[in-house]
């Protein structure tokens, strides 16, 4: 057994390994680009969160005779929308509701699609078919079409947003974590863990979703922007958020008859979508690299 | 790290498979008889299944209790497929497999069994968990299976297989050597205190060092453990290193059967002369005389009529084409069973009887 | 050839199947009564009875279906409730404009993209690689009918070069190849051709990147192959991952210019998709949707058989 000890002791560094998630993590805070973008999206949520603390004007009030002042005006920074109110607190508030439609509908969606994608993948055969078919015909349809085909339907509404927005999200998430399930199903650890006489849904708990999960998770993540954008659209389109929420699609839509009035002024909440999805985009992929490090 | 400093948790365990002998030592502790896999080819636009690969087809052995049974054969033969039959991870068409006395699927359910076989499979990487500590994936089965104290048992037995728990419990596979993560594997394999170990090609992807290790660990666990093992390989030198008998497996058929020995100094199958004599050897004096196989093995989806080798055989005669041969024992040496018509002296083959030309 | 194409169509009707599954159900999820629009507000119950009848509404869903799908079959896809004229003819004048718009995109988008992503994999790790990779993924964060919105204030609001508004000189809606229609042209199609670049290259930079790292190139290099020789190997292993990915960008540019023909005012499909969901002319909005998703179906099919055409390896598949 001599022989055997040289071989099984090597490296016997005693140091307790850094665990995967704190490894991702002090990956992504290196990066300054990925830093400064999740700096940006955090200010924009607790802005939104806190925007009744920030001692801004009421983004309902408007005025007949402050319409529509221009940028670095006398108590309006941004200046006032179409009815007077002030721009800088609609697009504060704005943030809650279209980060809100713009984030949740990937949140759900990630957990109806990984569920369904785990199960297709991990069980095959007839429901994998099944599951798979639907989400084909689904991806028949391009995402903008699909959400305003279910919107223009179901008609405007925060709810009816995100549950158009949550089926636009489902089918591509369940193709994702399908494809990385069935890889993993055919992982000899799997049916080393089978072999153990484990349940299907312990070997899925213990061993599947632990390694499925995070190539799923980044995938959504690159869905966030996609989504922000779309959720807004759907409110320029008038068929998302009604009037009067503050929202920046609806904002930039109800801005359009300014355009010639004061037209840098309507362009503002697109400034704050265009941001929000760089940002998130940008995140999206300092996250995809630091977390493919190891392969 | 020596067999007595093993912790309490696992020594009751040692001693466990005398208790859990229901047959007695003459009993084997596997029959398999007739065992058959057919895969189905699916393709079209509706998926229907066009062919089938017949993966194992009317495959019968015994493994006796505390042997090591080694199979061979060229890769597609169906030795993979018939380990995973045996621990239940694909089910069988048709046979028995019979563990010490019982039946699966009659007597004994598939989750019995999986308390008694355990698998050690190939590719040492692929098959632990990246997620997963060394100590976790090794308690994972104690876990499954109820046993006290898995984490325990999990670090005594890494100690077991050479690998100080105290510096490679928390650690992960990718930060493991090949050689070291196997160690694991074995660990894992025999956390669950199996009767019947399944190693699938498991020193194959090792360095020719670290496999020889590797194997002198195994012979020294069987012994301790009182472990049976069904050892595949495509190497013949390591399979008769670690064998009792050897079966030897050619498109999911079983062609011979012997004890080490006598295997080693006769080939009784032409398949199996040609397997032997494709090994290069050290000696000048014994240069390899007979030609190598041609080509390569037939499709398994349509297998050749009669005897299944007889596309490839130098000694194929017309018989060899229609009708299939039986695994048979050798005349004057009942241990040694072949499945060839040159053995069999009713089998009208015209050199029937005679045994393989030289 | 031909057989992975007829095989590869049996696998486009359930797909088709369903998408117009999806369609009709669109019209069953709307809230409200399909009828409330065109019944009077007084209509007795005998009288609402007798019109759903007449309309079909009191048959099971399946068998509505059955009939839906029954008159699609023979061009018949419902009147339109706003106008009243036959849904078949508006769609397919619109879908007329919308190619128009989606193409012209196509024809800035693609060359541009395949031109700065392969500068990008080629000079991979450089200023320029990194200076593309942000433009790329600028545009495809850009939210394209704000774009649209901000090419207005600068080309029509402060320079006065283009006008803004739809397809032709006084909301003209037929379409003419002369420099008064064309001007009308330039804005949304350079808007829609954003995202699309974007995309094109960093797909293109991904593919020209990997591909000059294998070890076929070293060996092409090695051989003594001019470096433009070279370059026509690795544009042929690149042609058919681009060619897909540009054909669903083409479907894609269709089924999402309607955020754009809403800026633009362009009467397109998706002009016409907001007017339908406006005055809730469903009838017209299942029309719209089933006819643009056929398309794309088509679209999808046509890019895989064109693939399967260029690429050896996906007909043994």
């Amino acid at each position: 057994m001599a022989l055997a000890e040289t071989d099984a002791m090597q490296g016997g560094k005693t140091e307790k390994p850094q665990g995967y998630w704190a490894g991702v993590g002090a990956r992504v805070v290196r990066d300054p680009v990925s830093m400064i973008c999740l700096v940006v999206v955090l200010l924009l949520i607790l802005s939104a969160i806190f925007a009744p603390y920030l001692g801004l004007p009421d983004p309902y009030k408007g005025s007949m005779i402050a319409r529509l002042k221009p940028l670095g005006t006398e108590g309006h920074l941004l200046g006032t929308d179409e009815q007077g109110r002030d721009m800088l607190a609609r697009l504060i508030y704005g943030g809650r509701l279209t980060l809100f439609i713009g984030l949740m509908p990937v949140v759900l969606a990630f957990f109806i699609g990984s569920a369904l994608g785990i199960v297709a993948g991990y069980v095959g055969g007839m429901t994998n078919t099944i599951i798979m078919r639907v989400v084909d015909v689904f991806f028949a349809f391009p995402s903008v079409l699909l959400a305003i085909a279910i919107s223009g339907a179901l008609g405007a509404g925060i709810v009816n947003s995100l549950v158009s927005l949550t089926i636009v999200f489902i089918p591509p998430i369940t193709r994702v974590a399908e494809a990385v399930t069935s890889g993993v199903r055919a992982l000899d650890y799997i049916d080393a863990a089978r072999a153990t006489g484990a349940s299907a849904l312990t070997v899925i708990r213990v061993h599947v979703i632990g390694n499925v999960l995070s190539p799923i998770f980044v995938y959504a993540t690159s869905l966030t922007s996609v989504c922000m954008i779309l959720a807004a659209g759907l409110s320029f389109l008038g068929i998302g958020v009604r009037p009067p929420e503050p929202e920046w699609g609806l904002m930039l839509n109800t801005l359009r008859s300014a355009i010639y009035i004061n037209p840098w002024l309507s362009a503002l909440p697109g400034v704050m979508i265009f941001i929000t999805s760089l940002c998130l985009n940008l995140l999206s992929d300092g996250l995809r690299s630091a977390m493919n490090v190891r392969d | 790290m020596s067999a007595t400093d093993l912790s309490p948790a696992l020594k009751p365990k040692t001693a466990a498979p005398e208790s859990r002998d229901k047959g007695g030592p003459a009993q084997p502790l596997v029959i398999v008889k007739d065992l058959q896999k057919h895969f189905p080819v699916r393709g079209g636009i509706l998926g229907r299944t066009q062919a089938m690969v017949q993966a194992v087809d009317g495959v019968s052995f015994e493994v006796k209790k505390g042997e090591t049974l080694g199979i061979v054969g060229e890769s597609g033969c169906g030795k993979s497929t018939t380990a995973r039959l045996l621990i239940g991870l694909i089910e069988k068409d048709k046979g028995e497999i019979i563990f010490d006395g019982q039946g699966l699927g009659e007597t004994l359910s598939l989750k019995d069994l999986r308390k008694d076989v355990q698998m050690v499979f190939q590719d040492s990487y692929a098959s632990l968990n990246p997620r997963l500590t060394i100590e976790d994936s090794v308690a994972f089965g104690a876990k499954v299976q109820g046993l006290d104290d898995p984490n325990g048992r999990a670090r005594s037995l890494m100690a077991r297989v050479g690998l100080d728990p105290d510096r490679f419990a928390h650690r992960y596979p990718h930060e493991l050597s090949g050689g070291q993560r196997q160690r694991v594997n074995i660990a894992r394999a025999l956390a669950m205190s199996p009767r019947l170990v399944v190693l699938d090609e498991a020193v194959s992807a090792l360095d020719k060092s670290v496999e020889a290790q590797v194997l002198n660990l195994l012979s020294d666990l069987r012994r301790e453990f009182g472990l049976t093992y069904i050892f595949i390989s495509h190497d013949l030198n390591v399979v008769r290193y670690i064998s009792d008998r050897i079966l030897v497996m050619y498109l999911g058929e079983v062609v011979e059967v012997a004890p080490v020995d006598s295997i080693w100094q006769e080939q009784a199958h032409p398949y199996t002369r040609s397997l032997f004599s494709a090994m290069p050897s050290m000696d000048p004096d014994s240069r390899t005389q007979e030609p190598p196989l041609a080509g390569d093995p037939p499709n398994p989806i349509d297998p050749p009529k009669g005897c299944r080798f007889h596309t490839r055989c130098r000694f194929a005669s017309e018989v060899c084409k229609t009708r299939v041969p039986k695994l048979m024992g050798l005349p004057g040496n009942a241990e040694h069973l072949a499945a060839c018509h040159l053995h069999d002296a009713t089998s009208g083959h015209p050199k029937a009887g005679q045994g393989v030309p030289q | 050839m031909l057989s992975y194409f007829f095989r590869r169509l049996l696998l486009v009707l359930p797909v088709a199947f369903g998408v117009s599954v999806i369609c009709f159900m669109l019209v069953q999820i709307a809230p409200g009564d399909p009828l409330t629009a065109i019944m009077p507000v007084d209509a007795t119950a005998e009288e609402q009875a007798a019109m759903r009848a007449a309309y079909g509404l009191d048959k099971p869903l399946p068998v509505q279906y059955a009939i839906w799908i029954g008159n699609l079959a023979q061009g018949d896809m419902g009147k339109s409730i706003a106008t009243g004229r036959p849904v078949a003819q508006e769609v397919f004048g619109a879908v007329q404009n919308s190619l128009l718009l989606a193409v012209s995109a196509a024809v800035i988008a693609f060359p541009i993209g395949i031109f700065l992503g392969f500068l990008a994999g080629y000079f991979r790790d450089t200023l320029l690689d990194r200076a593309v990779t942000a433009l790329s993924i600028t545009g495809v964060s850009v939210p394209n009918y704000w774009l649209g919105i901000v090419l207005v204030i600068i080309f029509s609001v402060n320079l006065g070069w283009l006008p803004s508004m739809g397809a032709g000189p006084g909301g003209s809606q037929s379409w003419e190849w002369d420099w008064l229609h064309m001007r009308h042209l330039i804005l949304p199609a350079v808007t829609l051709a954003v995202v699309p670049i974007g995309i094109v290259a960093r797909t293109v930079r991904a593919l020209a990147g990997d591909i000059l790292t294998m070890d076929f190139v070293q060996a092409l290099y090695a051989k003594g192959m001019s470096r433009g020789d070279v370059l026509r190997h690795v544009a042929r292993n690149a042609a058919s991952t681009a060619l897909s990915v540009m054909g669903l960008q083409l479907g894609y540019l269709l089924g999402g210019s309607i955020l754009i023909e809403t800026v633009f005012n362009w009467p397109g499909s998706g002009f016409l998709l907001s007017n339908a969901i406006f005055q809730r002319d469903l009838p017209l909005l299942q029309g719209t949707i089933l006819i643009l998703a056929l398309f794309f179906v088509a679209m999808n099919l046509i890019v895989d058989v064109a693939q399967a055409a260029i690429d050896p390896r996906i007909k043994r598949s």
